[in-house]
């Protein structure tokens, strides 16, 4: 990674006030993107991978509190004003979210939600809006964009919507797209057209890109670095193609391991026992440390592992990093 | 859209004709007899069964309803038993002072509650926050004939601001009718408004947390415009709906308002009536009440298919 990365966190935690309590959802993480790169956050639900982002870009709820270094395109967000973090983020972040039926708003036409952030970055009029918004429609691969930019997202499919909402984020030209599980709420055939035209886009626009997933087979096609999150902390970190020849950490071998491949049956798959930590509650030492099929000692118990490299940029918070030689592929 | 407010109209016309059913019976159901009452102490038997003849009571009671709803149809709705003016003057003749009354007060309760419920809202927990909500515990709690008095002790009489009660045409003297009005208006307002804030708090914070709104914040917009445009548009869908319900029993007549401040409107026409057994009037003032219902409903409806896409009308 030489060029100054578009978005670098440092040391990043989030705690959220709850009524039992503060809950570490972030507990220190590191990441960053390149210009043009895409950087994987792969982990289950709660393992503090959409937080980390959203703290980073200033979306975390009001109650969080949010402690660490962000830089957005060198500039340090942390210490900025909220008004300034506001006008950064709208300005060069695009956000895709998981869930197109509920992340557009009903009763604003598309063209209207397309455009809206450009109109308020930068200072479009109402009418250089629309034609922006029906040539952004076009970008994104909706059919007769003309007409429907003047439709309500009701009258869209889900794969439709989530491209209105890709389009969305693309308004302002952004220099980092941030997409949160964007497949996720839509069918297997509608998916890979959104992987694909994503992944176009990146490379047309020169966009970095943040993809949130749990979907191993998206990081594989899509991205260049991958971050592991299990318990609010980054497990395993690298070049996604070391990652995933020689997974270092034990959660990331059980998560490959859990892929479904051809030729298996789903039943066939080895599922890991038990169910992440509470983040009301997360053990002085590995947090993965109960689920562990390596199961070490009482270091691992006690004592928060470092994390450690593996390979050139691949770095592994386990005690017990596996042998390079990917016996678990 | 105009197909589907002629199916409308038609199936409001089927409802009334309900309405006249159900008053027509349940009047029959009410013990007391309005000529004898008419009569009072002047009560002898010839003129008793001449008056009874006169007003049609001595015929069948499906003969009596049918030429109810004939004689309605053409808008004579019968003649008072007290003062035998036609029902339909009287009842027409009380219409603005409702109306005036009611609108004002909806109007006193929306600029109280928009404003309060919204901010309650976006600052959630805050010292705005409950004050909004003893707010509106104080005027859902306390009786609005209380409060009305209270009005007319400190405003008609400490103060000397405003005329204690009595009733202006807006028409003659609109400044007149503007000091007349506000007491009562700002007595049905407050306990409107304690209402109205309440479920426009718990709407907009509903919508806040909402995936869209994220969003919109996401894209950077300023806070204003977050709530302006993409809270509030949402939030005030269902409020519309509560406003339209309080705006319409407010036009049946708010009866304890109105006597209270003795303004001429449904409300009190309607007490008048019960007290003197003029069943004419009576059925009237109800379906008048119930004719508005019924506009409100569907002024309610087309609103609704204008500020929400997804709702079509067919």
């Amino acid at each position: 990674m030489t060029a100054e990365p578009v978005l670098a966190v440092e040391d990043l935690t989030v705690t959220l006030g709850t009524r039992r309590g503060p809950a570490r959802a972030v507990a220190g993480v590191d990441w960053s993107v390149a210009p043009g790169r895409t950087l994987a956050l792969v982990g289950e639900s709660g393992s503090g991978k959409t937080m980390s982002v959203l703290a980073a870009t200033g979306l975390a709820p009001r109650t969080a509190r949010v402690t660490g270094r962000v830089r957005l395109l060198g500039e340090d967000l942390t210490a900025l004003p909220p008004q300034r973090r506001r006008v950064l983020r709208g300005r060069h972040v695009g956000f895709v979210f998981q869930d197109p039926s509920t992340s557009l708003n009903p009763v604003l036409t598309v063209g209207r939600q397309v455009t809206e952030a450009a109109e308020e970055h930068l200072g479009l009029t109402r009418r250089q809006a629309r034609d922006r918004a029906v040539e952004l429609l076009e970008l994104v691969g909706i059919p007769s964009a003309a007409r429907r930019v003047d439709e309500y997202p009701h009258q869209f499919s889900g794969g439709m919507r989530q491209r209105v909402v890709i389009a969305m984020a693309l308004a302002c030209d952004p220099a980092l797209l941030i997409a949160d599980e964007p497949t996720t709420a839509l069918d297997v055939t509608t998916q890979a057209q959104i992987v694909e035209l994503v992944a176009g886009l990146q490379e047309r626009m020169g966009t970095a890109v943040v993809w949130i997933t749990h979907d191993l087979g998206v990081v594989a096609g899509v991205a260049d670095t991958v971050a592991v999150m299990y318990g609010g902390r980054i497990v395993e970190h690298g070049p996604v193609d070391d990652v995933f020849a020689a997974p270092g950490h034990p959660y990331t071998r059980a998560l490959l391991a859990a892929r479904p491949r051809p030729g298996h049956r789903d039943a066939d798959l080895p599922a890991i026992q038990g169910s992440p930590p509470s983040p009301l509650d997360l053990p002085a030492g590995c947090a993965f440390w109960p689920r562990c099929p390596v199961r070490g000692d009482a270091r691992c118990e006690h004592e928060l592992p470092p994390l450690t490299e593996v390979g050139p940029a691949h770095r592994v918070r386990t005690f017990y990093p596996s042998p390079p030689t990917g016996e678990d592929r | 859209m105009s197909r589907f407010i002629l199916r409308r109209l038609l199936q409001s016309a089927v409802v009334l004709l309900g309405v006249t059913l159900v008053v027509f019976l349940l009047l029959q159901l009410v013990p007391g007899d309005p000529v004898r009452v008419a009569l009072g102490t002047r009560f002898d038997p010839q003129t008793y069964e001449a008056l009874r003849s006169r007003a049609g009571l001595d015929r069948p009671l499906l003969t009596q309803y049918l030429s109810y709803v004939g004689n309605a149809l053409t808008g004579d709705l019968g003649v008072s038993f007290r003062s035998g003016q036609p029902v339909t003057t009287i009842v027409l003749e009380r219409l603005p002072a409702t109306l005036s009354l009611a609108l004002t007060a909806v109007l006193i309760a929306v600029l109280i509650a928009l404003p309060l419920g919204v901010l309650a809202a976006v600052r959630n927990g805050s010292a705005l926050d409950h004050a909004a909500r003893v707010f509106s515990q104080f005027g859902v709690s306390v009786p609005d004939f209380w409060m009305g008095i209270m009005g007319i002790l400190l405003f008609a009489g400490v103060l000397g601001w405003l005329p204690p009660s009595g009733y202006v045409a807006l028409t003659d003297d609109p400044a007149g009718w503007l000091s007349h009005v506000l007491l009562p208006a700002a007595t049905i307002g407050l306990v409107t408004a304690s209402i109205l804030t309440r479920f426009i708090r718990s709407s907009v914070l509903e919508v806040l947390s909402a995936d869209h709104v994220r969003t919109a914040e996401a894209k950077g917009l300023r806070g204003r415009v977050v709530v302006l445009r993409h809270v509030l548009r949402n939030a005030l869908i269902p409020v519309v709906t509560v406003v339209a319900v309080q705006l319409a029993s407010l036009l049946g007549g708010v009866i304890v308002v109105e006597v209270l401040f003795a303004w001429p409107g449904i409300g009190r026409l309607t007490y008048d009536a019960v007290q003197a057994r003029d069943y004419p009037v009576l059925q009237g003032a109800v379906l008048l009440v119930a004719a508005l219902f019924l506009v409100m409903n569907l002024l309610v409806d087309i609103l609704y298919a204008r500020l929400d896409p997804r709702i079509r009308v067919r």
